[in-house]
């Protein structure tokens, strides 16, 4: 009986560590499963992947119009005062006052990317880009104006 | 055709003609040196280079490829930051052993390389205990294994060296039972016997499965006596950062790292020798022609194919299994190596003795 399982532990343990070496044995004959990414030399070609949070952006159409309403949700949202949202008044054509977005600021040095001012937005205005080259000499070029100037809410919006 | 034995005798001939029998030996000594100074040196830089490229390429990377050509480069670029590095030595470190230590495991490598057949007659040494003096030098290495780690004055290099202590007195025993095993079948510790021995085939294919089980716990024990993974319990670099060699630096450390690959190297060759038959190409029994066909291949490249062949084997062990822990490498080496290289030893005596083998 000891015998046999001495045995049998002898021939479990050689069957797991061949399986480990098929496996990279496989990886070494097969030289196209490398998932490297050339970076500096494939930056055109680059494809990052769709849920690759970059940075936060906020979309614009072509009539240079967005879909924030100032509501400051996003500000209220993040961990760490990234946003700090500016607000104005602009007057309705009926003569009513409404409260508008003035100045979207964001300050990407603070950003951990955590996607909590995306998920809090009501209107879809902002949403998280691929872009990830950040690198700048100075630290105050991080801090970014993200609704673009003379841009203006889009109709219908609430 | 080329023949590394053509190039020997002729300068044996030349020295003979032009220098009296001391200076004879002086000049090849000095021609020895040289050659085996420029083998290591060569070794290093190509096995540490095949050893980043094969751990990328296992793991799904691609390894050095910026310094030249696929990263050939590479490791001279490092070798050179390493020479401009400054060698500390720690306050409080035994100055003379921690300084000695590198030298006495690069000296054991060097000792190693007398008794290895290179290619057919060229042989520094064919000393007729041949294998009983390479498994008594690579014991010697431990020696200064221990002396780096006790000198360091650091916690974690004592432990590496303890344990390094500990593995390599272990698995000395089933390396010897599993190169006795050949002994066995020859009759003879001499390296040049062992070689001619494999004339009509390789002892992995003439001695049965006894020799393949030999080959196997030969390959483990060789793997653990060169301190690399799975049993690199002496640098367990996640646990004792870098082990014997955390308090080296530049090329103190790099005569370290120089000498484990020389190791490496050296334990394969022994290997190759022992079962794959040295320089002796793949000859089948009596097939005359095909035995003739084989020959055309030089036989350094026999033995250097061989070599690197049992030196991939070890770098894929190391890429694919996870470290033991050091109460299970003990455990592997007296509950499971040695009895089963003991009863394997009495099979291929029996072998041996019948005459069963071809």
């Amino acid at each position: 009986m000891f015998i046999k399982e001495y045995l049998s532990d002898i021939y479990h343990a050689t069957k797991s560590l061949l399986t480990g070496m098929r496996r990279t044995g496989y990886y070494f004959v097969n030289p196209k499963e490398i998932i490297t990414e050339q970076y500096p030399d494939n930056r055109d070609t680059l494809k990052m992947a769709d849920r690759f949070r970059g940075e936060v952006i906020m979309p614009h159409d072509e009539n240079n119009q967005h879909a924030c309403t100032g509501c400051t949700a996003c500000e209220l949202a993040c961990p760490n005062a990234t946003i700090k949202i500016i607000t104005k008044f602009d007057v309705t054509p009926e003569g009513k006052k409404k409260k508008a977005l003035d100045t979207f600021v964001y300050h990407l040095e603070l950003c951990t990317m955590c996607n909590l001012c995306v998920e809090a937005c009501p209107t879809d205005a902002i949403k998280m880009g691929q872009n990830f080259e950040h690198s700048v000499y100075d630290r105050s070029m991080l801090l970014k104006k993200l609704n673009k100037p003379g841009s203006k809410i889009r109709e219908g919006v609430e | 055709m080329f023949s590394l034995q053509g190039i020997t005798n002729g300068i044996q001939n030349f020295l003979k003609a032009n220098f009296g029998a001391t200076g004879v030996l002086i000049i090849e000594s000095v021609i020895v040196m040289m050659l085996a100074i420029t083998l290591f040196a060569t070794l290093g830089l190509v096995l540490v280079w095949m050893e980043r490229k094969v751990a990328a390429q296992m793991q799904i990377r691609s390894g050095p490829n910026r310094v030249g050509p696929m990263g050939i480069f590479q490791t001279s670029a490092d070798t050179l930051k390493l020479i401009l590095k400054e060698g500390l030595t720690p306050d409080g470190a035994d100055k003379f052993l921690f300084n000695l230590a590198p030298f006495v495991v690069m000296i054991v490598a060097m000792l190693l390389l007398a008794p290895i057949a290179f290619a057919k007659g060229f042989q520094v040494w064919d000393i007729n205990i041949g294998v009983l003096y390479v498994s008594a030098v690579s014991s010697l290495s431990v020696i200064g294994i221990l002396m780096a780690g006790l000198a360091s004055n650091n916690k974690y290099s004592l432990l590496g060296a303890m344990r390094s202590g500990a593995q390599i007195v272990s698995y000395e025993l089933s390396a010897g039972l599993s190169i006795l095993a050949i002994v066995v079948l020859t009759g003879s510790l001499q390296i040049g016997d062992i070689i001619n021995a494999q004339q009509n085939g390789w002892w992995l294919f003439k001695g049965h499965i006894p020799v393949i089980i030999a080959f196997i716990i030969f390959m483990i024990a060789a793997t653990a006596e060169t301190n690399r993974a799975p049993f690199d319990m002496a640098e367990a670099e996640s646990e004792l950062t870098a082990g014997f060699h955390t308090e080296y630096s530049g090329m103190k450390f790099a005569l370290f790292f120089l000498a484990e690959y020389i190791n490496i190297f050296i334990v394969c060759a022994i290997g190759a020798t022992l079962f794959l038959g040295g320089w002796m190409p793949f000859h089948i029994g009596n097939w005359q022609g095909f035995n003739h066909i084989m020959d055309f291949i030089p036989s350094s490249v026999w033995f250097f194919a061989k070599t690197f062949l049992l030196i991939f084997l070890i770098m894929w062990f190391r890429w694919t299994f996870p470290r033991l822990r050091v109460d299970q490498l003990l455990n592997l080496e007296w509950k499971y190596l040695l009895p089963i290289s003991l009863f394997n030893l009495l099979l291929v005596t029996v072998i041996a003795i019948l005459g069963w083998h071809f």
